[in-house]
């Protein structure tokens, strides 16, 4: 496992150092790019779909505690158990006492960001639970004991023989091969047995339907409907943003998450499971539970601007456009959820002050904006988190707001204000600014940042004040 | 909609107290942020479920194909992720089904046992060398074995496809569970060309699934696939490696295919 840093600088700078992570992201995120803009060529289409979802997302938001009691009446009425879990370890701890009723060991899980957010297969392996992965790309990064580097593509910071000489060490009796055909070949063998002998399969949601108590998995797969239908039983992991009020939302919702995920216009498959195994059906899950999980986002609801952040479908599109995600990969950001949407989420949910640098990851340049399928203003939240950083907002209810405040940054502020606030210092300061133009810019203090990547810009000979006056403008 | 009387038995885990707690904590915030002036749910009228905005929807609903030209595309969006089309009639695709899977080398097929299908194929495959036809006849548990390593093939009805972007609407039931689809290798589907969808919108609301949903519905568009090594398509991951729509003119049963597409 290659360790980063922490430190998002420490880690992006050495992202950067590495052509290999350079190329595979470059490669991954063009693809990805053109196959998108292939599938919304139609602008008036585009249009129409994104409001619709985003006025979807809208009215679930503002009717959100309604709608999960009545997802959970629904599920329990079709025999779905829901469990409320407040914080990651809660929802571990939901899932382990669920799986240790059943006598289970041994998992399969389906692709779920939520038990990302858990750390779920540690927890499990150190609790004497086998926890196997079985999406091919989460697979690929649990053999190396990584973490996933993009929330739809887990493996996309490996390229072809990284993962052939991955599978040649890890897996017994592999011969090295680049044929993508035998590898995915040799992950078949290797998981269809998994899921035979497993006791209980693992999954995520895609969207949970308050209306009829379904909850809608979508994948290319299958290994989510091994994961959800072979096993005995069942459990699903869901954010409390996942909910959507009507089964007639789902196939806009779908339309705008496929397409602005991988480019397609409909996953292979596309699952609705709203009950366990039926009385007279011969297969299926004997349970089904659903584990709804908060982790702060409750919080981020609190604030009218910030909620926008739970509008989000999980769809990728604004990493795979993100000219700094593209550059330094996923795991520079050493956060569940990289690129745009991780670096308005990750601060909400962590704090402020433990992940300031995150928001500052961004050149605003807005591309993550402009194709979100549900419309966030990422950008704007961006700038209200950097505020918030050092600034409280009155009546905020960011987590460390006002904490990341810097006594160096404040003084200087300080200074800028009192310079701009008197004619008599500004003259004074702007004519010292031309007069020593010469000097060279510093290389050290605060300035460094600056100067490292940049040609530091030099003063004019002579003010634009100076100028006007000489030109006789008035009150120049 | 196929038989599925709604589940009675909910699971014996019992809800901890702490879950409780954290249930009423949850919703106790979302609560006092809603009733929080400025929200956005003032906005959105408060509590009370905003009416859904049918020129928001407009669109969904002009999206039409003439009925002759809905096959045609559910066919191209298909090919294009590699699913394979056999044309048969009400007479003859017993014996399609049979050729094809001599052809492609499978030593049997699996049907749900009370599907329609089986006593057909049962006539169609009595030759020498013809494939043999097994019957998924008892609860998982005491089939996982055979289904997981012996069945080359299975066999369903489906209840119609969309249009737009391709893709068989499938709702298992006692007769047709659910692995038939998703573990052998070959999965066939028999699809009557004319119970096609506009799109999976058109499909869902006349279906009627907002007011009874199965257990289990789906929606397959293709073979099991991934692109999960360096974007590298690769079919046959996990589930079937091949997927085949029998396109049987005339419907194969129309017991078998109990919803009335449009």
């Amino acid at each position: 496992m290659t360790t980063l840093p922490a430190n998002f600088r420490a880690s992006s700078t050495a992202a950067l150092a590495d052509p290999q992570i350079r190329a595979n992201f470059r490669r991954a995120m063009d693809g990805l790019m053109a196959k998108r803009a292939a599938l919304f060529a139609d602008p008036a289409e585009w249009r129409a779909l994104r409001s619709l979802g985003t006025s979807i997302r809208r009215r679930t938001l503002a009717n959100l505690p309604d709608l999960l009691e009545r997802l959970e009446q629904r599920c329990r009425a079709n025999g779905i158990a829901v469990h409320w879990a407040e914080t990651t370890a809660e929802a571990n701890a939901a899932v382990l006492s669920i799986l240790r009723a059943h006598g289970a060991t041994r998992v399969v899980k389906g692709k779920s960001m939520v038990s990302e957010e858990m750390h779920l297969n540690d927890f499990l392996e150190e609790h004497g639970v086998e926890s196997l992965e079985s999406d091919l790309g989460e697979y690929i990064v649990q053999l190396d004991h990584e973490t996933p580097s993009h929330i739809i593509m887990p493996a996309i910071h490996k390229n072809g023989r990284q993962i052939a000489r991955l599978f040649g060490e890890k897996i017994r009796g592999a011969q090295y091969t680049e044929d993508v055909d035998t590898l995915t070949g040799m992950a078949r063998r290797i998981l269809r047995r998994k899921f035979e002998e497993a006791d209980a399969g693992l999954s995520g949601v895609n969207f949970a339907v308050a209306e009829t108590g379904t909850l809608v998995l979508i994948e290319n797969e299958g290994n989510g409907r091994m994961s959800t239908h072979v096993p005995p039983l069942h459990i699903a992991l869901m954010g409390i943003e996942k909910v959507v009020e009507r089964l007639e939302d789902v196939p806009p919702l779908l339309a705008l998450l496929c397409r602005s995920a991988t480019g397609q216009t409909i996953t292979t498959y596309t699952n609705l499971i709203s009950g366990p195994r039926g009385p007279h059906e011969k297969d299926g899950p004997r349970e089904v539970h659903l584990v709804i999980l908060d982790n702060g986002r409750s919080r981020i609801f609190l604030d009218p601007e910030l909620r926008a952040t739970l509008r989000c479908i999980r769809c990728g599109a604004c990493m795979n456009h993100c000219p700094v995600y593209t550059r330094v990969g996923g795991h520079a950001y050493a956060a569940v959820y990289p690129g745009p949407i991780g670096k308005i989420l990750t601060p909400q949910v962590e704090g402020v002050k433990a992940r300031h640098e995150l928001p500052h990851a961004s050149s605003l340049c807005g591309a993550c904006v402009e194709v979100c399928p549900v419309e966030i203003p990422i950008t704007e939240i961006l700038l209200r988190l950097r505020r918030e950083a050092s600034h409280r907002e009155p009546g905020s209810t960011v987590l460390e707001a006002g904490e990341a405040r810097d006594a160096w940054e404040d003084r200087i502020w300080a200074l800028w204000r009192r310079v701009h606030a008197s004619p008599r210092i500004y003259r004074l300061v702007s004519r010292l600014a031309t007069r020593l133009r010469r000097l060279p810019p510093p290389r050290l203090g605060p300035l460094r940042a600056w100067t490292s990547v940049r040609t530091a810009p030099r003063p004019a000979p002579r003010s634009l004040h100076e100028l006007a006056r000489e030109r006789g403008v008035p009150d120049a | 909609m196929p038989e599925t009387p709604p589940p009675a038995t909910p699971p014996a885990t019992p809800t901890s107290p702490a879950e409780v707690a954290a249930r009423e904590r949850i919703l106790g915030r979302l609560r006092a942020a809603r009733t929080a002036a400025g929200g956005e749910a003032a906005a959105h009228g408060g509590a009370a479920p905003a009416p859904v905005d049918t020129a928001d929807t407009a669109f969904l609903a002009a999206k039409t194909w003439p009925p002759a030209e809905r096959l045609a595309r559910l066919r191209r969006c298909m090919e294009a992720v590699r699913a394979e089309f056999l044309e048969a009639t009400a007479a003859t695709w017993p014996a399609v089904v049979r050729d094809f899977l001599r052809s492609a080398g499978a030593r049997n097929v699996m049907a749900g046992a009370g599907s329609p299908l089986a006593a057909p194929l049962v006539a169609a495959c009595a030759g020498d060398g013809d494939p043999a036809l097994l019957l998924y006849d008892r609860p998982v548990e005491q089939l996982k074995a055979s289904l997981f390593s012996a069945v080359d093939a299975g066999i369903t009805t489906c209840l119609g496809g969309i249009a737009e972007t391709g893709g068989l609407v499938l709702c298992p039931s006692p007769e047709e569970p659910r692995l038939l689809s998703l573990v052998p290798p070959i999965h066939l589907v028999l699809l009557d060309p004319t119970r096609l969808w506009n799109t999976l919108w058109h499909a869902v609301r006349d279906l009627g699934w907002a007011r009874c949903l199965p257990p289990n519905a789906l929606v397959i568009s293709g073979p099991s696939k991934t692109a999960d090594i360096e974007q590298t398509l690769a079919y046959g991951v996990h589930g079937p490696k091949r997927l085949v729509v029998v396109l049987v003119a005339g419907g194969p049963d129309r017991a078998a295919s109990p919803a009335e597409a449009p």
